[in-house]
């Protein structure tokens, strides 16, 4: 197997998804869960550009990169909103005494 | 190489954004990420997106962690995580090990031709104008999301709100009434 440049970039992809999805596996807080959220997303964003940059179709890449970035950008937002929100009017973040709340 | 190494770095901090005890300190790591990768999207000749990133990524988003962070307090998180540690730093590296088989199975052949590639103007308004009109509604409806959640609750009506509109018009009509026989009683 030989390691070419967009392999290599991949790796690093890769590993960025395996940080966002490890973070989301062990993270209780509300906040941090955004965090690993956006991990994950900035490693897509790698995929793309490297893609585009490896087909030679570099501003497709970026067009669709920028609708990502927005979209991850609202995410984000509604995400803090939310969590608050939530903060102001349960006393926590911590998304496991949330799912115990009745009501 | 510098992209690579770029690229390597921006994993240890994303890493380290996870792992931190203190909101603050991921966010900080998190802006760091961001602040990598435009570099790495700069060198691979993505200018615009470089820009954009640097400036919401590593700015807007910072700077709404730490309104976040400062409204809802900063408590150091010593929470039990919801499955042990070391299961899932195992299904990570699973998932890691899994992604890294399919990617290195891939045969990565670039286009043989290369089209002649559009300018970056005519491909974001003419070519993907869709996505940009998808965008628009996209903040849009973001912004008002936000003014929805972050809006201070109102005082809740006492009653339903029918009972509140007949309850104010009964208070209107009893005051147009004594206004009406206000007069008559100077008269007399």
């Amino acid at each position: 197997m030989t390691l070419s440049p967009l392999l290599i970039i991949m790796i690093g992809v890769i590993g960025l998804l395996g940080a966002g999805f490890y973070g989301l596996l062990v993270s209780r807080n509300l906040i941090k869960i955004v965090v690993a959220l956006q991990v994950l997303v900035k490693a897509a964003l790698v995929g793309l550009i490297a893609a585009g940059n490896y087909n030679g179709q570099i501003n497709l890449a970026q067009s669709l990169a920028l609708t990502v970035i927005i979209a991850d950008t609202i995410v984000a937002v509604m995400g803090i909103a939310l969590g608050v929100q939530i903060r102001r009017h349960m006393g926590t973040l911590d998304v496991r005494e949330l799912s115990k709340l009745k009501g | 190489m510098l992209p690579f190494a770029l690229t390597a770095v921006s994993v240890v901090f994303a890493i380290l954004a996870i792992q931190a005890k203190r909101l603050m300190t991921s966010a900080i790591w998190l802006a760091g990420v961001s602040a990598l990768l435009s570099i790495v999207f700069y060198l691979l000749g993505a200018h615009l997106v470089a820009v954009v990133e640097l400036s919401v990524g590593a700015g807007l988003v910072t700077v709404l962690f730490a309104f976040a962070i400062s409204v809802a307090g900063d408590d150091a998180i010593d929470m039990q995580p919801v499955i042990n540690r070391p299961l899932g730093i195992g299904i990570a590296v699973l998932f890691v090990l899994v992604l890294f088989f399919y990617a290195a199975q891939a045969g990565y052949t670039p286009a043989a031709s290369p089209e002649l590639e559009s300018s970056l103007g005519e491909v974001l308004w003419q070519e993907r104008g869709l996505d940009m009109l998808v965008q628009i509604v996209l903040i849009f409806s973001g912004v008002l999301g936000l003014l929805g959640l972050l809006a201070e609750a109102k005082a809740p009506l006492e009653g339903s709100v029918a009972e509140e509109i007949s309850a104010r018009r009964e208070r209107d009509l009893n005051k147009m009434e004594s206004q009406l026989s206000e007069p008559q009683e100077v008269s007399k």
